[in-house]
């Protein structure tokens, strides 16, 4: 989240696209409805009417994997109304923080010139060459800016071209949407580009889970840059996490592609840590651009020196030569390609800690096969789970798999001290209230025990890399303590021993060290800040509650908050300001970095947007795998062509060809189906499917499905049902419901349904998995699975 | 100063954390159930479920609706749970609950047929750990929310109302909840032009107030839930050890603090001589007792019986075939 979860209350409209927070978000519906209560209105877009949806004030179907298309149409909606109505929007916010006025590259084509493409595309190798998705540059190398938004070159006009075909009609032809509503929700959200009203925007995996989902979210980025809500109190783009420390097993590196902190990962192209530091430090010739990564050298150093202490030398590179490397052309560490290797043969072992795969794995048939290709597994939780009973599931001869499987039995949340990072980026310490029961250990003491073990292995047989192991400084004693680990995290001055106050003292030189520089100052000589309590409102009383726990970075409850106020410090919103800038001072939250206002010191100040080499937020991002822009694609599977342009599918993502990869088609396969989670189960079911209480609210795998299609195929309310897809087929309950319509696509029929994903065969509650049915393909940007729009077909058992 | 719960349907989202939370504070076990088509489970009230949600999807000009309509004991001020115990286990809290003492309880389910919201269940002495039932066990006796009593003694809400995310159930002094459920309902008129307070007048006034949105039928609540007229309970279907636990002193033969005029069961006359007997002047709580008077035989004497025998029988079937699960 760019915010945080209580100032949701801030908001003056909430879309929840993508999400189902009164459902998988419970807590966080109490600031929806502090929001509510304070007059916001709450918009509920989503391809079923859920529970969220039923507490909306406005409530829109829209077919799965069609986001683009519907924020699309959403974007040429303000686009038109700025030249319309001016003074509804925040020009100055567009102009001077987002790079709407920058100049690309003259041979820039975009999805408009090229049927559903942008320029560089090679079909082969189905990758872009983004040789003119770049700036110009003027004679200092700084990027050129046509503040009048003129030029036809600049981003702003380029927007207006890419989105000019998502006229209304044509969007609700691919959504589904019913034309009068739709309108009614552009008129609605869009109202919040005015300064001083915030919109806000609640996704999920409902966005994540698609081949072209990082566009999708990229389309919201753009409608809340376009419409001056990112930065201010009651806006932003707030993804809602969907376990309670995602955020924080993100931001220590459970992602494949990074090291902690989001600090890039060596590849073999980075033979030295100088070639490293050259390649993941970005530059600019621009004065006022803070361009934060250019301390990427500082923090590198920082974490290697955390790791491997003394053995970390300037004359050894700082230990940069024990990290392995990720192999160019691109080896993919990410989960379907982690399956896919383990299919072929290539992997030999893998740990699950806390993790479930034969439930909640994407074409999950093909990756409990996998789990038998390996010589071991170790499963790391609470119950025995399906993934480490995969071995005796049902129809699979257990004398057949040669599989070795350890099962660890792991304490859980209650059982452990630590801390935990939620989805507004707050890290906030837990104690231990009870034992963990019989031979359950906490995760930190599992993993010491392995290290300290491997440590013994290598010390006396070596091996390959034996150094990266063996120089490791881990001293954490036999029973481990958490805030030796959390104080390693934060680092420390080594000159002195002291912890450090925060991540503007590391050194690039050996003689500080931080596990992970986002962290650095979470705790520091005066304690641990992610133990504070104090509920005090804080500031201006828009909830940033300074004194609860701690947030990173360096305390920063809303990031891009320079972007809440205009050129001279003011606050677009007086109501609701997060940083005023007062008497020579920022006043309020922790301010994006301290330099004074745009217009108060034009020499010294310094962009808002402070992560990016141009400091300013980027409509056109030319970072992304599969264009700078959003565009509507369908699905991998869909029922229906393209109406957009003869692009069918995201061009830039992988497609895998196992043996056990199929792709269904609509003549065979005519029905769109989807998966999401209830709030009585919990992810891949390993804990809730073993309380009696949850059990006892929903007992069983079910299967939502519209009235008229139940009529079609003669199914009744309660009656057993089978969903295929070419992957595979499970039964449930059909809960025949008028929350499900429906769809009317460029004049079509289009049947929709949907189906909880949380079961599996252990556990007090069984039933089939919703991933027997899901494609082995992901995001072309982040890999992840596109669990949320594929084709079936439904018949009564 | 009575206490109430406030429960605001406009914000009940159907998350059903009052249940678990119910369930988990005092130790009630779940109950077998099975997906029939919908999200709602199990499937009524019983022994074991003092609290549940009601589903109900209802289309109206096109939209779609999805009711959560919570069920679970109402506290009357004028409860007809108390009025027909003819074991006066059943009473009124000062602070304007109603109480149940299972320990007096023999099973008759008079409670059970006569509720006009069909809340309270009869099931077996040993369900959860946290209600002790020992005299003269095993036996059946009736269950329902019983307002979280010893949370509530202690200053604290209610499970229920701790646990809800959107903050639809609240907890509080009466008369405050009363002011701020009128407030709602008159905020939610201009959307909900049948929004409605349930409970500030019916039965004497609720203490468990709802604010609803829709038609009150839509909720499947009695519309002007009146208290009748019931039949007196036939003193020769009083258990031996009941009478026996009064004899040995185990009970007292009225308990201390009820009140006759809440009763159509006429008290021993010797209960009330004793020092044991009614104290005080008449609360709130027993104030409709007196006005409407006590001890009317209805008509309905022989169907009663029949009705009582069957939803007892068939109870006692459910339980035989969940525990033979």
């Amino acid at each position: 989240m760019t915010n945080h979860w209580s100032d949701i209350a801030n908001s003056d409209c909430m879309i929840a696209i993508g999400s189902n927070p009164a459902e998988n978000h419970p807590a966080s519906f109490g600031w929806v409805m502090a929001a509510k209560d304070k007059g916001a209105k709450l918009i509920s877009v989503d391809p079923r009417f859920t529970r969220t949806s039923s507490k909306a004030d406005i409530y829109v179907p829209m077919r799965s994997g069609t986001d683009v298309a519907f924020v699309g149409g959403m974007i040429k909606y303000v686009l038109d109304d700025m030249d319309a109505n001016p003074e509804n929007y925040n020009m100055v916010y567009v102009t001077e923080y987002t790079n709407a006025p920058y100049l690309i590259h003259p041979d820039f084509k975009g999805a408009a010139d090229l049927d559903g493409l942008f320029s560089g595309y090679d079909a082969n190798k189905r990758s872009y060459d983004k040789s003119t998705w770049q700036y110009q540059l003027d004679e200092n190398g700084i990027p050129k800016r046509d503040k009048t938004l003129q030029d036809p070159n600049c981003v702003f006009q380029l927007l207006k071209k890419q989105f000019a075909r998502y006229d209304a009609d044509k969007v609700c032809k691919i959504t589904g949407t019913p034309k009068d509503t739709y309108l009614e929700i552009c008129r609605e959200y869009c109202a919040t580009g005015k300064p001083g009203k915030a919109g806000t925007i609640m996704y999920a995996m409902g966005t994540t889970q698609h081949t072209n989902g990082t566009q999708m979210i990229r389309s919201y980025a753009i409608l809340q840059l376009l419409l001056g809500n990112v930065g201010v109190a009651g806006g932003g783009i707030n993804a809602l996490r969907g376990e309670s420390n995602v955020q924080g097993s993100t931001d220590q590196c459970l992602l494949a592609h990074i090291l902690p902190g989001y600090l890039s990962q060596p590849t073999n192209k980075d033979e030295t840590l100088e070639k490293l530091l050259q390649r993941a430090t970005p530059t600019t010739n621009d004065p006022k651009s803070a361009n934060w990564w250019q301390h990427y050298p500082k923090y590198m150093v920082s974490l290697l020196k955390a790791w491997y202490g003394d053995a970390a030398t300037k004359d050894n590179e700082f230990g940069y030569q024990y990290l392995p490397k990720t192999t160019k052309p691109y080896t993919d560490y990410s989960w379907i390609a982690l399956f896919e290797a383990m299919y072929a043969g290539e992997i030999k072992g893998l740990m699950c800690w806390g993790q479930n795969p034969a439930v909640c794995g994407p074409n999950v048939n093909m990756e409990r096969e996998s789990l038998a290709k390996l010589d071991w597994l170790v499963a790391v939780d609470l119950w025995e789970t399906e993934t480490a009973a995969f071995w005796k599931r049902p129809g699979v001869n257990p004398a057949d798999v040669n599989t070795e499987v350890f099962l660890l039995p792991a304490a859980c949340s209650y059982e452990k001290e630590g801390s935990v990072t939620n989805s507004g980026r707050w890290m906030q310490w837990r104690y231990k209230a009870i034992n963990p029961p019989d031979d359950a250990e906490d995760d930190l003491w599992i993993i010491n025990r392995l290290v300290l073990k491997l440590r013994e292995l290598y010390t006396n047989q070596g091996g390959p890399n034996a150094d990266a192991i063996t120089k490791l400084t881990w001293n954490y004693g036999d029973i481990p303590d958490p805030n030796v680990v959390a104080k390693e995290i934060n680092g420390y001055d080594l000159t002195t021993g002291m912890l450090l106050p925060s991540f503007t003292k590391l050194q690039d030189d050996g003689t500080t060290s931080s596990g992970n520089w986002l962290y650095c100052a979470s705790y520091t000589e005066d304690g641990n800040m992610s133990a504070r309590r104090d509920p005090t409102p804080g500031p201006y009383n828009v909830g940033l509650t300074p004194g609860w726990a701690w947030c990173w970075p360096v305390n920063r409850r809303i990031i891009y908050n320079r972007a809440s106020v205009d050129l001279d410090g003011v606050p677009w919103d007086k109501e609701h300001p997060v940083i005023w800038w007062k008497n020579g001072k920022w006043e309020g939250d922790v301010p994006d970095g301290g330099w004074p206002p745009m217009a108060v010191d034009p020499e010294n100040t310094r962009y808002p947007f402070i992560m990016k080499p141009e400091g300013h937020a980027r409509l056109f991002g030319m970072g992304r795998a599969d264009g700078p822009f959003p565009e509507h694609y369908e699905p991998w599977e869909s029922p229906v062509d393209n109406l957009m342009s003869g692009q069918q599918n995201d061009p830039a993502f992988k497609i895998w060809d196992s043996d056990m990869d199929h792709k269904g088609t609509p003549d065979k396969y005519p029905i769109v189906a989807t998966t999401y989670r209830v709030v009585e189960h919990w992810q891949a079911g390993q804990m809730s499917r073993n309380l009696p209480w949850l059990v006892e609210l929903m007992p069983d795998m079910f299967v939502e499905l519209s009235e008229e299609l139940a009529a079609e195929k003669g199914i009744a309310n309660g009656d057993k049902v089978i969903v295929e897809t070419a992957r595979g087929k499970v039964e449930g309950v059909a809960v025949v419901t008028m929350r499900f319509k429906p769809f009317q696509i460029n004049g079509s029929t289009v049947h929709e349904i949907g189906m909880p994903w949380h079961w599996g065969y252990t556990g007090l509650s069984k039933g089939d998995s919703a991933n027997m049915l899901t494609p082995h393909v992901g995001d072309a940007n982040t890999m992840i699975p596109e669990f949320k729009a594929f084709l079936c077909n439904i018949s009564k058992a | 100063m009575s206490k109430a719960l406030l429960i605001d349907t406009s914000k009940c989202m159907g998350c059903r954390g009052c249940q678990v939370s119910c369930k988990q504070w005092w130790e009630l076990p779940a109950v077998s159930t099975t997906n029939e088509g919908s999200y709602e489970n199990p499937p009524n009230l019983s022994a074991e479920t003092w609290n549940k949600i009601k589903f109900k999807e209802i289309s109206s000009n096109g939209t779609v609706k999805w009711i959560y309509t919570r069920q679970a004991c109402m506290h009357c001020t004028a409860a007809v749970c108390v009025k027909v115990c003819p074991t006066y286990a059943r009473g009124y809290d000062d602070l304007g609950y109603v109480t149940v003492d299972q320990e007096r309880c023999i099973g008759c389910g008079r409670c059970v047929i006569y509720c006009p919201f069909q809340v309270p269940q009869i099931g077996g002495h040993d369900i959860s750990p946290r209600i002790k039932v020992e005299i003269a066990t095993p036996r059946a006796v009736t269950y329902n929310c019983n307002f979280c009593i010893d949370r509530v003694e202690d200053g604290l809400t209610t499970a229920c109302a701790k646990t809800c995310p959107p903050g639809a159930i609240l907890f509080g002094d009466r008369n405050d909840l009363v002011e701020q459920g009128r407030a709602r309902v008159n905020e939610l008129k201009s959307t909900y032009p049948q929004a409605y307070l349930y409970g500030e007048n019916e039965l004497g006034g609720l203490h468990s107030m709802y604010i609803l949105t829709e038609d009150i039928s839509v909720y499947g609540l009695p519309e002007n839930p009146t208290v009748g007229t019931y039949p007196d309970f036939d003193q020769a279907d009083i258990p031996a050890w009941y009478t026996q636990a009064i004899a040995d002193g185990k009970i007292p033969a009225f308990p201390w603090g009820a009140r006759p005029e809440w009763y159509i069961q006429e008290p021993p006359a010797s209960a009330l001589r004793g020092p044991q007997g009614p104290q005080g002047e008449p609360g709130e709580a027993g104030g409709w007792g007196q006005a409407l008077g006590w001890g009317g035989v209805g008509a309905v004497v022989g169907v009663v019986a029949v009705a009582l025998s069957w939803i007892i029988g068939r109870r006692m079937g459910q339980e035989s075939k969940q525990a033979g699960k």
